[in-house]
């Protein structure tokens, strides 16, 4: 009261107004000051010096028969002119939605040429200075037309990769509630391992993902955003959730339901990721449909379905809700082939990726407590085994599923 | 719409069918690809009939660029002829070394150095023993020089630091030696670095014609030159006479049976050889054009870089008849075009 009382005499006037007000007069000033610098030009600063930055990147190629389909972004801060297209070492004739690409803007440039199955091909834009971006297709594969047929596939694919070994996983169940509590929390120390070998395989996928596309969105840096984004968001969930059973009798188990739900949407996210990965490989034809990769997934993702029947051990829920926890582990590698084979991304797979691994990180920090001994340490002779040997079978079955 | 693979193997030959031009479509194989391609993609079989290139009507604006390839063909400058006291007939030439922006390709820019505000510079074209002069302005930002090739003093020879050495930016001299020996020569910059120099554009032919002449003809002068224009040292742009397709556009008039002279210098730089090869017709090939005497009757001839030839040919039917590099790629990016033949 002493320290208002000094101010007073001076800030009387400011005392009096309204805080909206004194909040909203600086907003204002900062926007009036930064329209009379833009009004201005930046007044003393001159133009920039050097000929103008051309950076294009591009986001997408599509094949059909005898034309080959750009999506081009301008990832610079000049605009760009596509004044010719040179495919293999020969001027082509092309077509552009817009020649002038303005700064983030993106265009559809048309090739029409007779390329074939099977070969490589090395495109390069020449601009109106002379530059040149380039672009290699290494395997031209038609890709595939967008009818239902398609949607149907890949709605298998995500049923292969996806549901099917989550759910198989989950069949551990009656096992997990039979075990000691000792090698239950081996288990659980498994989960984690397991998971953490996803996010940092995630992390490094979303990492080269955008490292691909056009980096005006922020390439590699949306990855760690997705991350923070998703793992915030989902410890503002749990803590809610956690503060709404606060002193409920049913509390341990309401506990576990939580965490497998935690863990199901996390290997969720995980899956979508994995489906953007599989279905833009597929539409590039970079990726064989077969049994070899199913089989692969089935046995990969089965540890998925471990994962999220562990913390549930003790109180196992009822058939619907395990159900239900597959259908969140599992369906979303089915929306992700889609995506990625549809309208393939590497600015929104980068962000989808890391956001799987943002909600890793945090079911991770959920079921670190289930791993201790009553009084002891998390890391335990026993419980560093669980983990260790996550990583292993994780890392062992990714190598059959390397796309 | 034919299944993935069909059209795209179809449009394939289609493209090889274009690639080698009239002749390659006579094939039953090319001619049923060409159709296939048709039916399933308009695009793609327009591709194949217009020999790839620029997309239609994509053409550079030679009066913005100060210079046609059309007009430069038959552009043989003669400069201004008076007499020496001895009677012996001087020759003057003005040459003025420039920076211009050309577009090189429809919408791409390039900042070349010239002389004449043209590439290649003028066909300077004299009789052998005929005293020349010639006198070079540099209006140019960077030092130039003006190279001879032919046979002249050391301190006329157009290089740094021998005779007139390096002309600065501004500076003017006059390069003054005998018109020998007679055939086809070039001349070109030679500041270092040689291959900023000469890329840029600074280079055209020279031409000495011999005492007792050479048969009637239609003359035309062919420069085989390139661009770099992303400056990563090799060519994005192949032509003769700078635009590459130009007489792809506009195809070459010749009269049947008329005698065809064509001076044909290599200026490429970054790539090793340039060649020439014209369609359905044999040449009888002059090399450096110092001897009046054929020395090989032949449809394709290689240069490297300063090498030069005189070819002499006749067209005994009328139509269209390519000419172009027969390295698949210079052809493709520019360096192809056509004669016409007429009655």
């Amino acid at each position: 009261m002493e320290a208002r009382g000094a101010v007073e005499p001076a800030g009387g006037t400011l005392e009096r107004a309204p805080a909206w007000l004194l909040g909203l007069v600086p907003l204002l000033l900062i926007v009036a000051g930064i329209a009379v610098i833009a009004a201005l030009g930046g007044p003393g600063l001159g133009e920039r010096k050097g000929p103008p930055v051309e950076e294009l990147s591009v986001e997408r190629t599509v094949l059909h028969p005898g034309e080959i389909e750009l999506t081009v972004r301008n990832d610079g801060p000049d605009p760009v002119t596509i004044s010719q297209v040179i495919v293999n070492d020969s001027y082509v004739d092309f077509s552009a939605d817009e020649q002038k690409v303005g700064r983030l803007d993106a265009t559809k440039v048309k090739i029409p040429y007779p390329w074939i199955e099977g070969e490589s091909y090395e495109t390069q834009l020449l601009t109106s200075t002379g530059g040149t971006i380039d672009h290699e297709i290494p395997v031209a594969v038609e890709t595939p037309s967008k009818d239902s047929s398609f949607y149907g596939l890949m709605a298998l694919l995500g049923l292969y990769v996806g549901i099917v070994p989550v759910t198989l996983g989950m069949l551990w169940l009656p096992f997990v509630r039979r075990i000691s509590a000792q090698w239950l929390r081996f288990l659980l120390a498994l989960t984690i391992g397991l998971l953490a070998f996803l996010a940092i395989d995630a992390t490094f996928e979303g990492i080269d993902v955008a490292g691909e596309g056009s980096q005006a969105f922020g390439g590699a840096t949306l990855v760690f955003l997705g991350a923070a984004v998703s793992y915030l968001v989902l410890a503002a969930i749990a803590g809610w959730s956690a503060a709404a059973v606060e002193g409920s009798r049913e509390r341990s188990r309401t506990r576990g339901w939580e965490i497998a739900l935690l863990v199901a949407i996390a290997i969720g996210l995980h899956n979508l990721g994995e489906g953007l990965a599989i279905g833009s490989a597929y539409a590039v034809g970079a990726l064989a449909l077969g049994a070899f990769l199913v089989i692969g997934f089935a046995i990969h993702n089965t540890t998925e379905g471990l994962a999220i029947v562990a913390p549930v051990a003790s109180r196992p829920p009822t058939l619907m809700r395990l159900v239900l926890l597959g259908a969140i582990a599992g369906a979303p590698a089915i929306v992700g082939a889609w995506i990625g084979a549809a309208a393939f991304n590497s600015s929104v797979a980068a962000l989808l990726l890391g956001v799987g691994v943002g909600a890793i990180a945090q079911v991770i920090q959920q079921l670190a407590p289930a791993i201790r001994d009553r009084s002891g340490p998390i890391l335990r002779p026993l419980t560093v085994a669980g983990i260790l040997a996550g990583f292993a079978i994780m890392y062992v079955t990714s190598l059959l599923v390397n796309i | 719409m034919l299944a993935a693979l069909g059209p795209a193997v179809g449009a394939g030959v289609a493209a090889r069918a274009g690639l080698l031009g009239s002749d390659g479509a006579s094939t039953a194989l090319a001619g049923e690809a060409h159709h296939e391609t048709a039916a399933a993609v308009p695009a793609a079989a327009h591709a194949g009939e217009g020999h790839l290139g620029f997309p239609d009507g994509a053409r550079v604006d030679h009066r913005a660029n100060g210079f046609d390839p059309a007009e430069l063909l038959r552009d043989f400058d003669h400069g201004k002829v008076t007499r020496l006291a001895s009677g012996r007939v001087l020759r003057e030439w003005e040459l003025v070394a420039q920076d211009r922006e050309i577009e090189v390709a429809p919408g791409v820019k390039f900042a070349a150095w010239t002389y004449n505000g043209r590439i290649p510079g003028p066909a300077l074209r004299c009789n052998e023993g005929e005293r020349l002069r010639i006198r070079f302005g540099n209006g140019s930002e960077h030092p130039h020089t003006i190279h001879f090739h032919g046979i002249h003093p050391a301190e006329m020879d157009g290089v740094p630091g021998i005779g007139l050495g390096t002309i600065q930016p501004g500076k003017s001299v006059t390069y003054e030696f005998d018109a020998e020996p007679f055939g086809l020569h070039l001349y070109h910059c030679h500041v270092t670095p040689l291959i900023d120099h000469i890329h840029k554009g600074m280079y055209g032919a020279f031409l000495i014609d011999p005492r007792k002449g050479r048969p009637e003809a239609d003359e035309m002068v062919m420069v085989m030159n390139g661009f770099d224009t992303n400056f990563d040292r090799s060519n994005e742009i192949y032509a003769v006479n700078t635009v590459p397709f130009a007489y792809m556009n506009d195809p070459i008039v010749v009269k049947r049976n008329e005698l065809v002279r064509i001076y044909l210098v290599n200026l490429l730089e970054f790539d090793l050889v340039n060649s020439l090869h014209v369609h359905a017709n044999f040449f009888h090939y002059f090399p450096t054009g110092t001897s009046l005497e054929p020395v090989e009757y032949t449809d394709t001839v290689m240069q490297c870089q300063g090498q030069r030839g005189v070819l002499e040919l006749r067209f005994p039917y009328e139509g269209r008849y390519m000419f172009h590099a027969h390295q698949s790629e210079f052809a493709q990016l520019g360096w192809m075009g056509f004669f016409e033949v007429k009655d």
